[in-house]
């Protein structure tokens, strides 16, 4: 497999210094070029366990073995974040306020220390494969809503990452927007050939945008599967509740 | 289910990242503890050098008992008569709608700015021949026309972001507009009120310059008084058990406007044209600040007066040394001083303040680095208002001697200016810091950014202009500043502030007329800088 993630478990302190756990013991693997959804209700412990993949959590070793993070069978989990190769894109966004579209889009190839004029060419393709060609010069804070998201995935993409990481990318969207912009995400995501993880809480977005389904619930993965096998066979009584069958 | 006591898996940190962190906790730390926790320290253990004796003698003074109820009586009214004045000023300022609204929010900022020591002068020279010269109302007129700025700053923030529709609900309800004000916008202002007033009452306990120039010997603060025991008697004793007392003082007064200060959100509704019942408020409105312009003008048209008429002599008389040869240095060699002092203060005070700030914005995940620093939080909000003079004195006292003589470097005064400007920095310089959503950092180090790049990229890139301004701000400061100045200055080397006031204590022939010629050019320095702040336009800039 391309990406394996091996009992990741993340507790977080709560008052009192009492620590719960915001995901316990998931496993989970993808393979190269796949667009996994990892779906489930709020608070199920989605944005951390996507969070841990990037290297952002601190993991902890429990009774079920060491968490570890492979990336085609090497472990990185001791590997900083910004030396993973990854890319992560946030519900809203967070671009950097004070930098133009362009150079927004630009960032991870700076770091990489690309020529300027291939950076030019690379922005340029970008912007026009996420429908935005010539919007490289105008302020991020101009921008709607849907413009901003289109902007953060360009850059998500820009170097090439390994892997996409994607934060209810669509959820601060309305809902037309919102479907438009889902398919957009499908589309480029197959023509760019990327590996993604991608988390929601909607399961039309998720039939929409992934190949395959993962379950969160009360910080476990319950369920993995294509979306037919999840939708027809919920393996719980609960997550049969939550996807509404 | 996983337990806590197992070792966790720790992302490898860099080795740079780990000296980062070291430097960045260590100087600001260093640099507090060497330059202002020891020397306040010393001035402590002076005070306690024989138990608790010093101060059972110096308490039963009656000069101590009269100089510590004038501080607190005096701080207590300025803040009453602050916040009455001030009001009316913030409704109109923060709530109407008018031309030249920026401008006179501007005028009225003013005050604030100036160097203690020219609102001396300018009350001295406005007052000069009446019968309010030298007296106690003078003094509150001066502690008034600076601080009002405070109240009208800090109350018509709050009342700006104030929701107006509340208000009109209680009209529709048949409340009047009196009515209206004390039931509703008055207890919602309260406590924007209480940590203006606050505020105040700290800045007029701890009121030196002015009070040093207006209140001769009959009146004094216990700063001055502290000043006094030091240079004049050479009372150490007293002056340490002062230090002590006003340092209790002002750490209750801190924890106080701690508490009051609670949330700052800020959600601006928009102004409104004004109305019929707005009246009195903006006739009391232009009434106060046409007061605060008196003062100011007055000193202008004073220092163009001469013996044969109007013109520029008082200003020429700045290249010499004063009747008497008052001054060891022309006024416009310590002019050159102040500019380089304040200079470097401002560098030591924009660098410790940038990296003390980019310490504290961060959250950690332990508990106990959490409490360490909030306790660093409120060690560098300390210099705001532990004495200048104390902390002068202290200087005094604890860099004169191996291991670190530093009594005859010229270092010592911009360090002494620094720390009074610290606090400014980081007050201006870290709420910014702390609203960057951790996404933001986060987003870039995933898209392959190194913890130093991040830093560059996110946090340094965003607070740029906060830190510009600040450093505008605490060189204002810096060139104004006089408590601690005024120990640690030499006599070869004065600034300003310090050469103002030497020439107003020697009245005789041209050394007034030059006292105040030189008060203007001091106070046009600083509203330069302050002018160019406020094109800035960092709205953390003088919030408390």
């Amino acid at each position: 497999m391309t990406l394996d993630a091996e009992h990741l478990t993340v507790s977080y302190l709560r008052e009192k210094g009492r620590s719960a756990l915001a995901i316990d013991d998931v496993s989970l693997s993808l393979d190269a070029g796949q667009v996994l959804a990892v779906l489930g209700p709020s608070g199920s412990g989605k944005s951390t366990l996507l969070r841990a993949i990037a290297g952002l959590e601190v993991l902890d070793s429990t009774v079920t073995g060491t968490g570890r993070v492979l990336w085609e069978g090497v472990d990185i989990t001791a590997m900083p974040v910004h030396k993973r190769g990854f890319a992560l894109m946030f519900q809203d966004g967070q671009l950097f306020a004070h930098r133009s579209v362009a150079s927004n889009v630009a960032y991870a190839l700076q770091i990489a220390r690309m020529p300027q004029l291939e950076q030019r060419d690379r922005v340029a393709e970008l912007l026009a494969l996420v429908g935005l060609e010539g919007f490289g010069d105008r302020r991020v804070t101009e921008l709607s809503g849907g413009e901003q998201q289109r902007v953060a995935l360009a850059r998500a993409l820009a170097a090439r990452p390994r892997l996409l990481l994607l934060d209810e990318p669509l959820s601060s969207l309305d809902r037309e927007l919102r479907e438009r912009l889902g398919r957009d995400l499908r589309r480029i995501l197959v023509e760019t050939g990327t590996t993604a993880l991608f988390v929601t809480h909607d399961q039309g977005e998720a039939v929409l945008v992934a190949d395959r389904i993962a379950i969160m619930m009360d910080s476990h993965l319950v369920q993995i599967g294509s979306a037919a096998e999840v939708l027809e066979a919920p393996a719980t009584p609960e997550v049969e509740r939550f996807l509404g069958r | 289910m996983g337990s806590n006591s197992d070792p966790v898996t720790r992302i490898r940190t860099s080795p740079g990242t780990v000296i980062a962190t070291v430097l960045g906790v260590g100087v600001p730390v260093a640099f507090l503890a060497v330059f202002f926790a020891w020397p306040v320290a010393a001035m402590i253990g002076r005070g306690f050098a024989d138990g608790l004796g010093g101060f059972g003698e110096v308490f039963s003074r009656p000069r101590t008992i009269r100089l510590v109820g004038l501080t607190l009586g005096q701080a207590a009214l300025a803040s009453v008569v602050c916040v009455m004045l001030g009001l009316p000023v913030a409704h109109v300022l923060y709530r109407l709608r008018f031309r030249g609204r920026a401008i006179v929010r501007a005028l009225v900022i003013l005050p604030f700015v100036l160097p203690t020591v020219v609102v001396g002068v300018a009350f001295r020279t406005l007052l000069r021949d009446t019968p309010l010269d030298g007296t106690f109302a003078a003094i509150m007129m001066a502690l008034v026309f600076f601080n009002i700025a405070v109240v009208v700053r800090t109350v018509g923030s709050a009342w700006e972001g104030l929701d107006p529709r509340q208000e009109d609900a209680a009209r529709v309800l048949g409340a009047s507009p009196a009515r209206v004000f004390f039931t509703i916008t008055l207890p919602r202002l309260g406590p924007s009120i209480a940590a203006a007033a606050s505020i105040v009452f700290l800045f007029c306990a701890t009121a030196f310059g002015v009070v040093l120039v207006l209140g001769g010997t009959k009146f004094g603060t216990i700063e001055t008084e502290i000043y006094l025991l030091t240079t004049q008697f050479l009372d150490l004793r007293a002056a340490s058990v002062l230090s002590v007392t006003q340092l209790v003082i002002v750490v209750a007064l801190l924890a106080v406007v701690g508490r009051v200060r609670g949330s700052t959100q800020r959600r601006v509704a928009a102004a409104r044209k004004p109305r019929r019942t707005d009246a009195a408020a903006i006739v009391a409105a232009i009434l106060v600040t046409a007061a605060l312009a008196i003062p100011v003008l007055s000193l202008v048209e004073r220092s163009l007066r001469t013996s044969t008429g109007y013109g520029l002599a008082n200003y020429a008389l700045l290249s010499g040394t004063g009747t008497r040869n008052a001054l060891v240095v022309p006024v416009w060699v310590a002019l050159g001083n102040s500019l380089t002092t304040a200079v470097q203060a401002t560098l030591i005070a924009v660098i410790i303040g940038v990296v003390a700030s980019l310490v504290l914005s961060r959250s950690p995940r332990s508990p106990l680095a959490r409490r360490a620093l909030a306790a660093f939080d409120g060690a560098l909000l300390l210099p705001l208002g532990v004495s200048a003079v104390t902390v002068g004195f202290g200087f005094l006292i604890t860099l004169n001697q191996p291991p670190l003589d530093l009594r005859s470097s010229p270092i010592l005064v911009p360090i002494a200016q620094a720390l009074v400007a610290l606090p400014l920095v980081v007050r201006t310089v870290l709420p910014v810091l702390r609203s960057i959503d951790p996404r933001l950092r986060e987003s870039a180090a995933v898209l392959g950014a190194a913890p130093w790049r991040v830093l560059r990229d996110v946090d340094l890139s965003i607070v740029a202009r906060p830190v510009l301004a600040a450093s505008g701000f605490a060189f204002a400061v810096a060139l104004g500043e006089f408590g601690a100045t005024s120990f640690l200055a030499r006599p070869d080397r004065p600034t300003l502030p310090v050469v103002i006031v030497r020439l107003i204590g020697l009245p005789g022939g041209d050394n007034l007329g030059m006292a105040i010629a030189a008060s203007v050019v001091l106070a046009g320095v600083t509203v330069a800088a302050i002018a160019l702040v406020e094109r800035l336009r960092v709205d953390t800039v003088g919030a408390f």
